[in-house]
């Protein structure tokens, strides 16, 4: 008995170690924040549309409703953010790999910059909604940001939450398999 | 904090005025935030401090000059100004952002060990130390066998009997 207590703080940094390493894994972001939404149903909300008639999107209002039976993809942008601007591009390649419509929140953004922005980068949304003052942001996604990615299954749920801009490997690894298997 | 060299003297002094004007405020606060109702107010500022910032992390939302932590604070005095009570605010919060949201960690089988831990080393802590020290007296008040006993007495006999020489040098 007395031979394993002195052991005790053997087993005790061993364990330390144990924590250390696993804190340092460069998969763990320590700024991550589990959102409680995952799983949840979107709450309510209408985003005035922000782009009127261009071509592939559908003028109107921004309603979940509407999408009720297919997965969607909602990205939360701004003009004035430069992530936003790297993972642009990235964003039309989603859609077309996974095959689903991804919605565009501009989120505190003056609707005319994101105009601007849309008009320079291109327009890879099926429809643009404007969060003005960034309430829809921050009351039905929680967001603490822009980038940010929600990934809603056919019931309206949200099935993943993708702070910050998007990647390659984070779609191919991910994204995809994650939209094909809520896709079935 | 307001960043003087920035804005330079004037923005310090209207700094300092807002400082003596609302002397229980924080810097982060603005102004055109806070609610008429001081009472409600100073619930407000209660209910923030206890809400982390979701961006800086390591602040309070009522010290944080983030532009969501504003956001949040506005809506923290919109929750209140609609008759929500401190808990209701609290749990709005929490629902969108999670426990991470509250300074304090709630108390739950997640977070016991946080809550006990310290109290619990603490308490094996006292146990060693006290386990320790009752094995040393033990080990001084061990009795002695015959044999050390007659040894003991014997050289107490002769240091009554004969006087010692080395204390009769030191003395001289």
């Amino acid at each position: 008995m007395r031979r394993l207590l002195f052991t005790l703080p053997l087993f005790a940094l061993a364990a330390l170690a144990v924590v250390f390493a696993l804190g340092l894994s460069p998969n763990r972001d320590p700024h991550a924040i589990d959102s409680p939404l995952v799983g949840k149903p979107v709450a309510g909300f209408v985003a005035p549309a922000l782009v009127n008639g261009e071509s592939g999107v559908a003028a109107g209002d921004l309603r979940t409703d509407a999408y009720r039976g297919q997965v969607v993809a909602i990205n939360f942008f701004a003009s004035w953010c430069l992530p936003c601007r790297a993972e642009h591009p990235l964003l039309k390649k989603l859609a077309i790999k996974a095959g689903l419509p991804v919605l565009g929140l501009a989120w505190k953004d003056k609707k005319k910059a994101s105009q601007d922005f849309l008009d320079e980068l291109g327009n890879p949304y099926f429809q643009v909604g404007s969060d003005e003052n960034g309430r829809i942001g921050i009351t039905s996604f929680g967001i603490t940001g822009v980038p940010e990615t929600f990934i809603l299954d056919k019931e309206g749920i949200i099935r993943a939450r993708i702070p910050g801009p998007l990647s390659d490997d984070l779609i191919e690894t991910q994204l995809l398999p994650l939209i094909k298997d809520l896709q079935k | 904090m307001i960043c003087i060299s920035r804005y330079g003297l004037a923005a310090g002094l209207v700094a300092g005025i807002a400082v003596l004007a609302f002397s229980s405020a924080s810097f982060a606060v603005r102004p055109d935030e806070m609610l008429r109702d001081p009472v409600l107010e100073a619930r407000a500022e209660a209910i923030s401090r206890d809400i982390r910032c979701v961006v800086c992390q390591g602040e309070s939302i009522e010290d944080s000059n983030a532009d969501i932590a504003h956001e949040l604070r506005v809506i923290v005095r919109e929750q209140l100004n609609g008759g929500a009570t401190d808990d209701q605010v609290q749990e709005y919060l929490v629902a969108r952002y999670g426990d991470f949201v509250l300074l304090k960690p709630p108390f739950k089988a997640k977070t016991a060990f946080i809550w006990i831990g310290p109290f619990f080393l603490l308490l094996a802590g006292g146990i060693g130390v006290r386990s320790y020290y009752r094995r040393v007296a033990r080990a001084q008040t061990a009795p002695l066998n015959a044999a050390e006993q007659a040894r003991l007495e014997g050289i107490l006999k002769t240091d009554d009997d004969r006087p010692n020489p080395d204390r009769n040098q030191t003395t001289l």
